[in-house]
């Protein structure tokens, strides 16, 4: 096929990357991942989850109503992890989700957009509390996004957001009700979460790499 | 995807990538309200200059259900039938504010010239000459994949008038694309001279003019319409004759094993390619095609106009 961009498409996926909503004029993709320094380990992640789970019960004077959405890829097993210290504080079952935002995204024209996942959303979200679970909030599109794309599956009475990093470099009115960790950054660096922990780092162009 | 042409131009990847999206819209046709706002403001021009029903229905409801605006035109009652070019007709469609042509075209190659005369607006081939049908093939990997698992090791029998059938060249390279092994099975007459250059690793393709036994190792059969409309080439000594040989008679019906999954492009013709019991057969996926096909274009409208507006070059030429 007449296309050059296909070859390109995986590092151009930043959005979906473990970055965040990476957007704007210097999306740090291609190159590698170098990482400069932990700032917590999975142990912290656990704890910092389970202490969101009681926020979330606390302001929601239980569960009844929750269901969990997290928004594919990052979020995808914090919405579980998020869920399932729910379900055993408080011995229900909550439901949980997750949301590929892609046909939402607002730079779908602007570079190539694929999404990841198959978005699964296990009941009907009206008069729910939905928690959306991301792993880092950055400059909040994909949130917004995840706004317009949960209407679709029903009118909740509420939807709160929970992450797991705050970087801060907001570009849209948006905040976070539960937050595992304010992480101040520079916009051009890089924090990705996994299961062993979060690391800040940055992207380093391979040499011959770069396009003209 | 700057454009989509022909399967002919595509690897292996880039077939996998555009049904694992097909599988996102599947979800989104699932919902009450099946309609995302991905290509909100994007205009898509169906031209077809040359008859159909299914393919343009399919391809405008995919439209829709991106929010992308159609415009649909057909050679009659246009500047065509007037004499117009097809590249001034193109031209002024592109000048028009077209984002996405989607071509039906008598000739073969129509869309491949299109897509050398136009630098902003991408092209979808629905079909050309006898040449290409690409997301025929498309929806036909994804009803297979998604119904019998992968294609890799399969065997797919394509039974008909494969010389005057896109359908078949682009299946042919689909299939085997995905590793699949095709037997075509139709009378000399109707077979095409270059058959083994349409197949593609890792997969092959064989001839064949016994449908029966190709059929007892088959894992799914795939029935090509029988043009009608070229009967007076007598390329067929009678329909019936052809109907014996080379049709899914309900005596073929009753021998194919239960696993057999029965495959049809549409239009139907019962009774000559295809018995009615054998079309309404819990075995034949030809309704699901149908329901593959929105799915299919959806995600092959999504990849071909996304990143069409790169800032930084990204889909540069």
């Amino acid at each position: 096929m007449q296309d050059p961009a296909s070859s390109q498409h995986a590092p151009a996926d930043a959005s979906a990357g473990p970055g965040g909503s990476a957007s704007g004029p210097t999306p740090p993709s291609g190159g590698v991942f170098v990482a400069r320094s932990q700032v917590m380990d999975g142990a912290d992640l656990a704890r910092a989850t389970r202490r969101m789970a009681h926020e979330v019960i606390e302001r929601n004077h239980g569960v009844s109503s929750v269901v969990v959405v997290g928004l594919y890829r990052g979020g995808a097993r914090f919405g579980e992890q998020l869920a399932a210290a729910l379900s055993e504080i408080e011995g229900v079952s909550v439901p949980v989700g997750v949301l590929d935002v892609s046909f939402y995204r607002d730079d779908i024209a602007l570079r190539r957009v694929v999404p990841q996942a198959v978005t699964e959303v296990p009941v009907d979200l009206t008069g729910k509390v939905v928690v959306l679970a991301d792993d880092v909030l950055f400059t909040g599109r994909t949130v917004r996004a995840a706004l317009d794309a949960l209407n679709d599956h029903g009118r909740p009475r509420a939807v709160q957001l929970a992450v797991l990093i705050d970087r801060g470099h907001r570009e849209l009115p948006i905040r976070p009700d539960y937050v595992g960790k304010n992480l101040p950054t520079r916009r051009d660096e890089r924090v990705e979460v996994g299961p062993d922990g979060v690391v800040i780092g940055e992207r380093v162009p391979i040499a011959g790499e770069g396009r003209p | 995807m700057r454009h989509l042409l022909g399967i002919t131009h595509l690897q292996r990847a880039d077939v996998e990538e555009i049904l694992a999206v097909a599988d996102s819209f599947a979800e989104v046709t699932r919902r009450s309200i099946p309609k995302v706002p991905a290509l909100r403001g994007r205009t898509i021009v169906l031209g077809f200059f040359e008859d159909s029903t299914r393919t343009r229905v399919s391809f405008e409801t995919a439209a829709k259900r991106l929010s992308a605006d159609t415009v649909s035109f057909s050679s009659s009652g246009t500047s065509v039938s007037k004499g117009e070019s097809l590249r001034d007709t193109a031209l002024t469609l592109q000048a028009i504010g077209a984002d996405c042509l989607v071509v039906r075209h008598a000739s073969s190659g129509a869309p491949w010239q299109l897509a050398r005369w136009l630098e902003r607006t991408c092209v979808v081939n629905a079909g050309d000459g006898a040449h290409e049908h690409p997301t025929q093939a498309l929806l036909d990997c994804w009803t297979l994949t998604r119904k019998l698992g992968p294609l890799d090791g399969m065997h797919l029998v394509i039974v008909g008038d494969v010389a005057h059938s896109r359908v078949a060249r682009s299946n042919v390279a689909a299939f085997t694309l995905l590793g699949a092994d095709v037997t075509v099975v139709a009378p000399r007459t109707l077979l095409a001279a270059d058959i083994e250059s349409w197949a593609r690793a890792p997969g092959s393709v064989k001839t064949s003019d016994d449908l029966d036994r190709a059929l007892a190792s088959a894992d799914a059969v795939y029935l090509l319409r029988m043009q009608l409309e070229r009967q007076h080439e007598a390329l067929v000594p009678s329909l019936r004759e052809y109907t014996e040989r080379f049709g899914l008679t309900r005596r073929r019906l009753d021998q194919l094993a239960e696993r057999v999954a029965v495959l049809h492009p549409g239009p139907m013709n019962r009774g000559v390619e295809i018995a009615p019991e054998a079309a309404d057969d819990p075995r034949s996926l030809i309704l699901s095609q149908v329901e593959a096909g929105v799915n299919v274009r959806m995600a092959v409208l999504f990849l071909t106009l996304g990143g069409q507006h790169a800032v930084e070059g990204v889909a540069g030429e």
